[in-house]
């Protein structure tokens, strides 16, 4: 069984944030909300890295680690899902995650924080595979068809790599190799332990 | 200190680059094309040796996202999942063993000339509201809060996934909106006994005595004696803490940012889990530890007989002001 991982090829990403909007679209993800976002470091100064960024379905994940509820649960594609039925929006998984994934709509007391909401590697939820129960809470569930997360399937630079973390990184061995660089696989040592020597 | 080893490290690293880059000359002197645009690039471990979290610019309205990676959650786990729930454990279960052997060795604290028939108000009807008040909130606050560290261990299992899910959630609007009562008990108490929770000398002799718990010596007291002073202490201090550490969770990225949010997390639960154990003993001598003590909180009228072996000064002061008041009328 495949072990699904996210990989951003900062040398490649050019911020042109259409991962973002496309994730928005693809699962209609209400306003105020940004299961993927892309982050500029030393912006405008020589070296700068953009990185796109979403919940890395981490090994161990500190989210389901820490969850008062037991809300998530991993897939058998190691792909990190929660239960919005469960969820009571305390924020504890948002204090414990290292990539800020999850996400709250301004629903609950006070308009703080409602039920958590972050990026499900196009999986869906707990509900049947592509039911509308699913769709409504979680967005579309790409894999169940057969197909890989949206943002990186458009990627232009194709810099956003989704599938089997072998696979992945197998490709970013071959491009840092081809062209004799690379800045690493951003976040891959905090979410899997582990980084593609390059 | 740490400025000078971080110098001396940059130090040691740039001789270090020096030496690479003099063995290195003569491999990139045979590709001279090479270029390599990632030798000013930012990396994230050099990143993370300059500073504990990796910050950005970012494009969506959302400024508080351009936290790209922080591990800093890593410890906050580890506080939640092992540290808390051990200091919670050890003072709230620490407390109870203490109580119970208090009890069986001491046993309820009697008055001793017996009940005088004759009863003085402590404590009036405001008075006892605020108490009740601020008492009611924190118990249903307290059974709430320790629900989130303790209650997937313990009511999980009973409850089942769902059964504890919607019971948490129920719980948790609960911890929310009792919270404002709560503070506006907190303040009211502050407000309403600051005046006789002053320490004095009086308390230096009712400490050194331990309060009369230990032995049988009866230290005069005021109207609150030592112990009573340091309760109302601990509630309007310990009440403020978890009231402030509460609210900057409960509105998130108003005042604070993540980290700002992982210590108050660590404050509010610290000091909740203290509060749940002090509030035992307070429960304790308020109920089964000390007859006739609960009236002052019930009905409001202690007997005189027990206020005059505990709060002896406090009752002369009374007399006083009633003689002075109503000339020589007797008190009831």
């Amino acid at each position: 069984m495949a072990r699904m991982k996210f990989l951003c090829d900062a040398d490649r990403c050019i911020e042109c944030n259409a991962c973002v909007t496309a994730c928005k679209n693809e699962h209609e993800v209400p306003w105020g909300i940004n299961r993927r976002r892309v982050v500029t470091i030393n912006d405008g100064k020589p070296g700068e890295r953009s990185v796109s960024m979403a919940c890395m379905h981490c090994t161990d994940a500190p989210c389901a680690a820490v969850c008062p509820v037991k809300c998530f649960y991993t897939t058998a594609d190691g792909v990190v899902l929660h239960s919005k039925d469960l969820c009571i929006g305390c924020g504890y998984c948002f204090y414990a995650c290292p990539f800020g994934a999850p996400q709250y709509p301004k629903v609950g007391n006070f308009g703080s924080r409602g039920k958590m909401d972050k990026c499900t590697f196009c999986a869906g939820g707990p509900e049947a595979d592509s039911s509308k129960a699913e769709y409504d809470k979680y967005g579309s569930n790409r894999l169940a068809e057969g197909k890989l997360p949206l943002c990186a399937e458009m990627c232009s630079t194709k810099s956003l790599l989704a599938g089997d973390g072998d696979v992945i990184a197998q490709i970013y061995k071959e491009r840092v190799a081809k062209r004799g660089y690379g800045s690493g696989a951003w976040g891959w040592k905090t979410a899997y332990k582990e980084t593609i020597a390059s | 200190m740490t400025m000078l080893l971080a110098l001396g490290r940059s130090a040691i690293a740039a001789l270090a680059l020096a030496v690479l880059a003099s063995i290195a000359v003569p491999a990139s002197a045979q590709q001279p094309t090479q270029v390599n645009p990632t030798a000013s690039s930012v990396k994230e471990d050099q990143l993370f040796r300059q500073m504990t979290r990796i910050d950005g610019r970012i494009s969506i309205p959302d400024a508080k996202e351009g936290v790209l990676i922080q591990p800093a959650g890593q410890s906050w786990r580890q506080f939640h999942e092992v540290t808390l729930p051990w200091i919670g454990a050890i003072a709230i279960l620490g407390m109870l063993a203490l109580l119970v052997i208090f009890y069986l060795t001491r046993g309820m604290v009697r008055i001793e000339r017996g009940r005088s028939g004759r009863t003085i108000m402590r404590f009036n009807a405001f008075e006892r509201f605020v108490h009740w008040l601020t008492a009611t909130c924190f118990i249903v606050l307290a059974i709430s809060g320790l629900n989130i560290t303790f209650g997937r261990q313990i009511l999980m299992p009973i409850l089942g996934p769902n059964g504890f899910a919607s019971w948490s959630q129920y719980a948790k609007y609960a911890h929310n909106y009792l919270s404002f009562p709560f503070t506006l008990g907190v303040v009211l108490i502050l407000l309403m006994w600051i005046a006789w929770a002053l320490p004095n000398r009086t308390d230096v002799e009712w400490l050194k005595q331990g309060g009369g718990l230990v032995g049988n010596k009866h230290p005069p007291a005021a109207r609150f004696n030592a112990g009573q002073k340091i309760m109302f202490w601990l509630v309007v201090l310990g009440g403020a803490a978890a009231a402030i550490s509460g609210y900057l969770l409960m509105f998130p990225f108003y005042a604070t940012d993540v980290e700002g949010m992982q210590t108050a997390q660590m404050v509010h639960g610290i000091v909740a889990v203290i509060f749940v154990a002090v509030m035992l003993a307070h429960i304790y001598i308020g109920t089964i530890g000390m007859e006739g003590a609960f009236e002052s909180m019930g009905t409001g009228d202690v007997d005189l007989n027990w206020a005059k072996q505990h709060h002896p000064i406090w009752v002369e002061q009374e007399m006083a002001q009633s003689r002075g008041a109503s000339q020589g009328a007797p008190a009831e």
